[in-house]
C-alpha cells in the first residue's frame, strides 16, 4: 500500500485531520504528565518509614490541671505521672513494649534543628538538618528500628527534662543517612553538636532508617535525617508509642483509654487520641492518594472521550466514502485492503498527533517543573504514552473500519 | 426564524443520536470537571474578610542574629513577644491586636460533661472590632481589661451551644485551664476562611471557641500551640512553658485606613528596627514587610498546589473535550453539505445558514452546560465528602453558577463557529448536481 493516495484523500479533510491529531496530542500530553504525577505520588506513599508499622499504635493525651512546668519540682511531678502511665501500659496483657515519644514519622508534628561537626555552628558548612525523636530505652524495640552499628539506649542513659528546657543529651542514636552525611568513615563514638550548642553529643548507635514526622515538601532536604535522644519529655501532654502482640492491636486500642483513666482520671483523651500507625499513614497521605485517584479518573475519561471522538469522526468518513469504497471493492480490492486502509490512515493521523503530543508533553512538564516542585518526565513515560495513543487509535478505528470493509462492491453501481 | 432553526437542530440531533449524545456528554464532562475544580480554587483563594481585608496589615520585622538557623532574606513569619508588645504599645495604627493560639481545657460545672479541650486564641482587645467579629450576646473586652489581666472570656457560638444550649451566657463563669473566667461575650457564627490571622494552626475550617486576653493567658501559663521559630540560644528558658526571647511565636495585625497611613507605618517599622539595632537587640539592617491580608495569603501560598494542579488538569480536559466537539461538529455539518446547498439554492443567505448552524451548536452547548452543572454539583458533593479540612467549604455560589453557564455557552459557540463557517462555504447548487 502506498501512502500517496491516503495523503491525497486526507487533504480533502484537512480540518478533521488537524482536529483529531490535536486531540490526540493534547490527550498524550495531559495523560503522560498525569500518569507521571500518579507514579510519583504512589512512590511517595509507598516509601517505608523505617518503622515496623504493623501492631504499632500511638496514644496522645493531655493532663488537666497538671503542673505548668515553670515551678521547681514541676518536672519531677510530671515525670512521675508519665512513669505511672508507662507502668500501667506496660502491664497490659497484649502489650509487647511501650515508649514515651514526642512524635512519629508521618505525624506532622516535629522538633527540628541542626547537627553540626563543630560547637556553636548551625546550618553552615557541612552540617545537616535533622529531626529529633525523644524516648526511653524501649524506643528502638517499640518502633522496630534496625540497629546497624553501635548499641541501643539502656535505662541508665535516659534522662528527663521539661518540654522547653534547653540542654542537649550527652548521647544519641542517628539514622544511617545522617551518619553518612556527617561521618562517612563511621559515626559510632564520634562527637557532634546539636542546634548550635557547644555541649558535645556522642553518637552511640546508628539505625538503618527512620523518616521525619513532616510530610510537606519543606522536609525534602532531610527526610531520612533523624536523631534519637534518650529523654523523657515532661509537659502537660504526653505521647506513647505501643507495640502490641500480633493481631491484638484492635483489642489494645479499645482497652487503652480505660486503663489510662484508671491511672489518673484528670486528663483528656478524645476520639483522635488513640491511633494505629495505619491510621496515621492513611491520614498523612490522604491528599496524595486522593490526587492520584482523581488524576487516574480524569485520564480514563480523557482516553474514553478521545477514543469516542475517533470512532465518531471515522464513522463519518466511512459514511462519506461509502461510494468510493464500493468502487475500490468493485475494482478488485479485498475486504482486508479496505480495513488496512482505514487502519493505516488512523496510524498516520495518530502518528502526527503523537509527534506534536510528545512536544506538548515535554513542554507541559517543563512548565510544571518551573511552577511546581516536579521532576523531569522520564523518557519511558513518553514512549509508553506514544505507544498507548497509537494503540488507542487502532482500537478506536477498528469498528468503523470493519464496517467500511463490509461495504459490498455493488454500492459502486448504485447512485445514492 | 429562531424557532425554525431550533426545529432543524432537533431534527438533526434525531438523525445522529449517538453523535449528539457524545458531544453533549463530552461538553458536560469538561464543564463539570472544570467547574468543580474552579469552584474549589475560588473558595480557597477567596477573601476571608471582604471589605475589610484591604486595610488590615501584618507587620514583620527581623530580630534575628547572624547564626543563620532560619535562612532566607524574608523576615520571620511571626514576632517575638518583646517586639509584639513594643509595637502594640506604640499604638501607631488605627487598631492593633497582638495574638497567639493554643488549646485550653474547659472544665464544665456539670459533672455530666467530661473536661475537654477547645482551640483558643489569646489576643488583645482590638481583635473583635478590627476583624469585625459579630457578637450574638455581650461584647468584647477593652484595653483596660488587657492591662489588668482581667479574667474575662469571649466564647464562640459552638461552645455556647455545647455548654449553655445556646442561651445568653453573658455574666456566667467558666472554668478554663484551672482559672475562673467571666463570660463577657458570645460570638455569632464566625470563622474566616482561610484562617488568615494565624495560618500555623491550619488554613481552612478552623474556628477558635475561646478568646481570652493575651496577658491574662500568659499570666496563667496557658499552653501555647502553633509554630515557634528560634535562633541563637535555643528554644526556651529553663522552667518556662513559653518560647524564649529569641523565638518568634506571636502574630500582630494592624488596621491602617488609608494607603498614606500604611506608608507611614512601614516607615515606623524601619525606625523601630533601627532603634532596636542601636539598642543592640537587632543585628541586621532593617528588614521589614507590611502585607495586607490578600498579599499575606499569597505570600503564604495558602492555596494548596494540588488544587491549582487539579484546576489546570480540568481545563486541559475541557480543551480536549472542546476539540473533540469541534471535530465531530465539523464532520456532521460537512456531511449535510447537500441539505445546506439546497437551502442556499432556495435563497438562504450565508449569514442565515451560519445562524442556523450556530444555533444548533448553541443548543448542544446549553444542554451540555446543564449536564455540566449537574456534574459539577455532584463533583462538589464528592469533594465535600472528602476528609480534607477545606472540603466543607466547596459550595457553588451564584457567581460560579453564572460562570458555568457562560463557560458552557461560550465554549460550545466557539466549538460551533469553525464548523459552521466551513459548512457555509458550500456553493449553492454544486452539491445538487453531483447527486
Amino acid at each position: 500500500m502506498t501512502l500517496h493516495p491516503m495523503i491525497a484523500a486526507l487533504r480533502k479533510h484537512k480540518a478533521g485531520v488537524v482536529l483529531i491529531s490535536l486531540q490526540i496530542a493534547l490527550t498524550l500530553a495531559i495523560v503522560c504528565n498525569a500518569i507521571f504525577i500518579i507514579g510519583q505520588r504512589v512512590q511517595r506513599v509507598n516509601r517505608p518509614t523505617g518503622l515496623q508499622e504493623a501492631n504499632l499504635m500511638l496514644v496522645t493525651q493531655q493532663w488537666v490541671g497538671a503542673p505548668g512546668g515553670d515551678q521547681p519540682g514541676d518536672n519531677d511531678k510530671l515525670d512521675s505521672m508519665l512513669q505511672a502511665d508507662l507502668a500501667a501500659l506496660r502491664a497490659m496483657p497484649d502489650v509487647v513494649s511501650v515508649t514515651p515519644i514526642n512524635s512519629l514519622p508521618l505525624l506532622n508534628s516535629s522538633w527540628n534543628g541542626s547537627a553540626a561537626l563543630k560547637p556553636g555552628t548551625d546550618l553552615r558548612g557541612g552540617n545537616a538538618r535533622s529531626t529529633y525523636y525523644t524516648g526511653d530505652e524501649s524506643m528502638l524495640g517499640t518502633l522496630g528500628l534496625k540497629l546497624v552499628a553501635g548499641r541501643a539506649f539502656t535505662a541508665a542513659d535516659v534522662q528527663h527534662r521539661g518540654f522547653r528546657d534547653q540542654g542537649e543529651p550527652p548521647m544519641v542514636i542517628v539514622t544511617k543517612a545522617l551518619a553518612e552525611k556527617l561521618f562517612p568513615q563511621g559515626a559510632v563514638g564520634k562527637v557532634m553538636y546539636l542546634d548550635g550548642s557547644s555541649t558535645p553529643t556522642t553518637i552511640i548507635g546508628v539505625v538503618e532508617r527512620l523518616q521525619v514526622p513532616g510530610t510537606g515538601s519543606w522536609t525534602n532536604g532531610f527526610v531520612w535525617n533523624s536523631t534519637l535522644e534518650p529523654i523523657r519529655l515532661n509537659a502537660n501532654f504526653s505521647r506513647y508509642a505501643i507495640r502490641t502482640k500480633p493481631g491484638r492491636l484492635q483489642a489494645v486500642m479499645k482497652a487503652v483509654t480505660p486503663v489510662l483513666y484508671g491511672v489518673n482520671p484528670l486528663r483528656v483523651l478524645d476520639d483522635d487520641s488513640v491511633k494505629s500507625f495505619a491510621d496515621i499513614r492513611a491520614e498523612a497521605y490522604r491528599a496524595d492518594v486522593g490526587m492520584a485517584v482523581l488524576m487516574g479518573v480524569v485520564c480514563l475519561i480523557l482516553i474514553g472521550v478521545t477514543a469516542a471522538g475517533i470512532v465518531g469522526l471515522t464513522s463519518f468518513w466511512v459514511g462519506q466514502r461509502h461510494r468510493q469504497i464500493g468502487v475500490r471493492r468493485a475494482l478488485g480490492a479485498r475486504k482486508v485492503d479496505i480495513l488496512h486502509y482505514f487502519q493505516a490512515e488512523n496510524l498516520l493521523i495518530a502518528g502526527i498527533g503523537a509527534v506534536i503530543g510528545v512536544l506538548l508533553a515535554v513542554g507541559l512538564n517543563l512548565w510544571l517543573m518551573h511552577r511546581y516542585e516536579m521532576d523531569r518526565l522520564p523518557v519511558l513515560y513518553v514512549i509508553a504514552g506514544v505507544a498507548a495513543v497509537l494503540l488507542l487509535g487502532q482500537a478506536a478505528v477498528f469498528a468503523p473500519a470493519r464496517r467500511a470493509s463490509n461495504v459490498p462492491p455493488v454500492v459502486a453501481t448504485r447512485s445514492v | 426564524m429562531f424557532g425554525y432553526y431550533l426545529d432543524l437542530a432537533v431534527r438533526s440531533f434525531r438523525r445522529n443520536k449517538a453523535l449528539t449524545v457524545l458531544m453533549v456528554v463530552a461538553i458536560a464532562l469538561g464543564i463539570g470537571a472544570s467547574m468543580t475544580t474552579l469552584t474549589v480554587l475560588h473558595v480557597l483563594s477567596g477573601d476571608p474578610l471582604p471589605g475589610r481585608s484591604g486595610t488590615l496589615y501584618y507587620p514583620q520585622v527581623d530580630p534575628r542574629d547572624n547564626s543563620g538557623l532560619m535562612p532566607g532574606k524574608e523576615p520571620p513569619m511571626q514576632l517575638t513577644e518583646i517586639d509584639g508588645f513594643n509595637l502594640l504599645r506604640a499604638k501607631k495604627a488605627d487598631r492593633q491586636a497582638l495574638m497567639t493560639g493554643g488549646s485550653v481545657p474547659i472544665q464544665p460545672d456539670s459533672a455530666a460533661i467530661d473536661p475537654f479541650y477547645v482551640e483558643a486564641r489569646y489576643t488583645t482587645a482590638d481583635f473583635f472590632a478590627m476583624f469585625g467579629a459579630p457578637f450574638r450576646y455581650g461584647r468584647g473586652w477593652d484595653a483596660a481589661d488587657d492591662e489588668a489581666k482581667a479574667r474575662t472570656v469571649v466564647i464562640g457560638s459552638e461552645l455556647n451551644e455545647r455548654l449553655f444550649g445556646g442561651a445568653n451566657s453573658v455574666g456566667r463563669t467558666l472554668r478554663i485551664a484551672g482559672g475562673l473566667f467571666r463570660i463577657m461575650g458570645v460570638l455569632g457564627d464566625w470563622a474566616p476562611s482561610p484562617h488568615f490571622y494565624d495560618l500555623n494552626t491550619g488554613s481552612y475550617g478552623y474556628a477558635e471557641q475561646v478568646f481570652i486576653p493575651l496577658q491574662t493567658a500568659l499570666d496563667l501559663h496557658v499552653a501555647h500551640n502553633g509554630s515557634s521559630d528560634c535562633w541563637g540560644n535555643g528554644t526556651g528558658g529553663v522552667g518556662s512553658i513559653y518560647p524564649s526571647a529569641t523565638c518568634v511565636w506571636m502574630q500582630f495585625w494592624v488596621q491602617l485606613d488609608t494607603p498614606a497611613k500604611a506608608a507611614d507605618y512601614k516607615q515606623f517599622l524601619i525606625q523601630y528596627s533601627e532603634q532596636q539595632k542601636a539598642l543592640g537587640r537587632f543585628m541586621k539592617a532593617p528588614n521589614v514587610r507590611l502585607r495586607n491580608v490578600m498579599q499575606w495569603l499569597a505570600y503564604w501560598q495558602v492555596v494548596p498546589d494540588d488544587v491549582r494542579l487539579q484546576a489546570g488538569l480540568a481545563f486541559g480536559f475541557l480543551l480536549v473535550c472542546l476539540v473533540n466537539t469541534v471535530g465531530l461538529m465539523l464532520a456532521k455539518f460537512l456531511r449535510r453539505a447537500g441539505e445546506l446547498s439546497v437551502r442556499r439554492a432556495l435563497g438562504a443567505s450565508r449569514r442565515a445558514l451560519f445562524a442556523q448552524l450556530l444555533i444548533e451548536s448553541g443548543v448542544v452547548g446549553l444542554v451540555g452546560g446543564v449536564g455540566g452543572l449537574l456534574l459539577a454539583m455532584f463533583g462538589l458533593w464528592v469533594v465535600r465528602h472528602q476528609p480534607s479540612d477545606h472540603a466543607p467549604l466547596a459550595h457553588l455560589d451564584p457567581a460560579m453558577l453564572l460562570t458555568t453557564f457562560l463557560l458552557a455557552l461560550v465554549a460550545s459557540l466557539l466549538a460551533g463557529m469553525l464548523p459552521a463557517w466551513r459548512a457555509c462555504q458550500v456553493a449553492p447548487a454544486l452539491q445538487l448536481k453531483s447527486n
